[in-house]
């Protein structure tokens, strides 16, 4: 009965491209990709209480390893993505041990720090990145340039993705991770090593973030340094808090707010962005927990009610 | 060999000495009182044993084995136990699952981040031994005062510890809930060495065997509880105030 709700949205979403349009089609997709990497971010945001505004970092640093290990190297996506991934763990471990030096604000602002040294990099190393170009002449694995094959390509990753995290912040090591966010220093004094727990999570967040980077630049065929700014970080933990931080769904809901705004409103709407934080602020005004507790809240209210 | 071993521990905040060299030793299996007034620095003392704060100069040894340069989860898994003056407990949570982060924090376990959570058997047992059994679901938030103090101790308990540190168990307790608390104290088996800081000296007094008297920082007065009350020492720091 719990997973009822979940087996319902599974079913639909794997229906949905039978009479779904492509445009449509397309834009689930995008937001399958920024709900793998919205989730990554409330790994630490949601269930560490660890602020980041740099996760923008490993979903553009995978995305652009795998395009220049097929375009300089000319590599196969099946040596690429492992690469890539491997790459962008790796990076998540270094940065994890600058970045939890401190916690709160500090953690913040080394992870913004972190992220705006590699947005630098990628706009102004132009012989590596061709800067403000951007990478192109990029391939999708398995030919799946349909619509349709994507959808389901992208569909089965998120899934996968996002039962990994579930499983991962339910597990006894999730209980210790939940511990250091409400209470680090009792958790100390009980034995946990906090600072491990909270790296470790800093290095998976930072892995999935990666899976997210590669299903971006798949999808888009094409990498810009703009995926590494701080905006698209900001969007990222946007999405989290809108959704509702340390809930599972929480991020799928804030991730479908956003990039519905994004794609679906800005074709009608110019400023974009203003309606996004304006709809954020709306949200923020009603439900400060965000979208998926606030609405469980006022439904509870309306079943005792009646 | 001593439980428990302080050589010359020094800390100093912003050059106001809390812990001016204090040295002490507290044997296997004792029950050791710590007293003094407000700003004695018991509490510090304390955190200086953890590893919550790091001392300035000295050594701290638990059973023969130097811990003052030791993280303090490292210190807990060689068996200290602590709580805290200021009830520090997972507020959201339920007593059972206060319960299992404690008994996780010593389980290997607590690395396992793709198994499901499950709570550990002990759990029923040890809030059991402190009489909460009838509120393992409830939250903390939902319980009383007196109920935290007790689930306190008892989530220290359930490690088993070699070496507990009381840090005022009693305060903020009505009669009633002290005679509770007090007695749980005293059912605390002897494999346990307790340390207690404990500000009101009347309740605490027949629960210790050895008292030290600690002011501004140092040991002025350390026996059985006979040659501490005859001290004039005490009377000073106790009566003085």
């Amino acid at each position: 009965m719990k997973n009822a709700g979940w087996i319902v949205l599974l079913i639909i979403l794997s229906l949905f491209p039978l009479v779904g349009g492509e445009y449509y089609i397309n834009l689930t997709s995008q937001i399958f990709i920024f709900a793998v990497f919205a989730a990554s971010i409330n790994l630490l945001l949601g269930y560490g209480g660890l602020p980041t505004l740099g996760h923008a970092a490993y979903l553009g640093v995978a995305a652009y390893l795998s395009a220049l290990c097929a375009l300089k190297l000319g590599w196969g996506h099946f040596a690429a993505a492992p690469a890539a991934l491997l790459g962008t763990t790796l990076m998540a471990a270094a940065f994890g041990l600058i970045a939890l030096r401190a916690t709160g604000l500090g953690f913040l602002m080394l992870t913004l720090a972190l992220s705006q040294v590699l947005w630098g990099t990628a706009l102004r190393w132009v012989a590596m990145t061709d800067g403000d170009n951007g990478l192109r002449g990029l391939a999708r694995p398995f030919g799946l340039d349909d619509a349709k094959s994507f959808y389901y390509f992208s569909f089965v990753i998120t899934v996968l993705a996002i039962a990994m995290m579930a499983r991962f912040v339910s597990s006894p090591f999730g209980a210790a991770l939940k511990g250091t966010r409400d209470q680090a220093r009792r958790m100390s004094a009980l034995g946990h090593d906090v600072w491990m727990v909270r790296w470790i999570t800093f290095i998976y967040a930072g892995f999935w973030g990666g899976v997210s980077g590669l299903l971006f630049v798949y999808y888009h065929k094409y990498i810009h340094p703009v995926s590494l700014s701080l905006a698209n970080s900001a969007e990222g933990l946007l999405a989290v808090i809108a959704g509702g931080s340390g809930t599972l769904a929480g991020p799928l809901v804030g991730a479908a707010i956003v990039m519905l705004l994004k794609n679906y409103v800005s074709a009608y709407v110019e400023r974009w962005n203003m309606l996004l934080g304006f709809v954020f602020v709306v949200i923020v005004v009603f439900m400060p927990e965000g979208v998926v507790p606030g609405v469980r809240r006022l439904w509870r209210r309306y079943i005792s009610r009646t | 060999m001593a439980a428990l071993h302080i050589q010359n521990l020094k800390k100093a905040f912003g050059g106001l000495p809390a812990i001016n060299d204090v040295s002490l030793k507290v044997e296997e299996g004792e029950r050791r009182l710590i007293i003094g007034p407000n700003g004695a620095g018991k509490t510090t003392l304390f955190n200086l044993v953890t590893g919550d704060l790091g001392s300035d100069s000295g050594k701290i040894f638990l059973f023969d084995k130097e811990i003052t340069k030791r993280a303090t989860h490292r210190r807990v898994h060689l068996g200290l136990a602590r709580t805290y003056q200021i009830i520090t407990l997972f507020p959201q949570d339920t007593l059972e699952h206060n319960i299992a982060l404690s008994l996780l924090g010593l389980s290997p376990q607590r690395w396992n981040a793709f198994g499901k959570q499950r709570l550990p058997k002990e759990a029923g047992s040890v809030l059991a031994l402190v009489g909460l059994e009838h509120l393992a679901q409830r939250p903390v938030s939902e319980v009383a005062y007196g109920e935290k103090r007790r689930l306190e101790i008892a989530m220290a308990l359930a490690q088993k510890p070699r070496v507990l540190l009381l840090d005022e168990p009693l305060a903020g307790l009505s009669r009633e809930e002290r005679g509770a608390v007090k007695q749980l104290i005293a059912k605390i088996p002897r494999e346990t060495t307790v340390v207690m800081i404990e500000h009101d000296m009347d309740t605490a007094l027949d629960m210790a065997e050895t008292i030290t008297v600690l002011h501004y920082g140092r040991v002025i007065v350390e026996g059985t509880r006979q040659q501490v009350v005859a001290d004039p020492k005490t009377r000073e720091v106790y009566l003085g105030h």
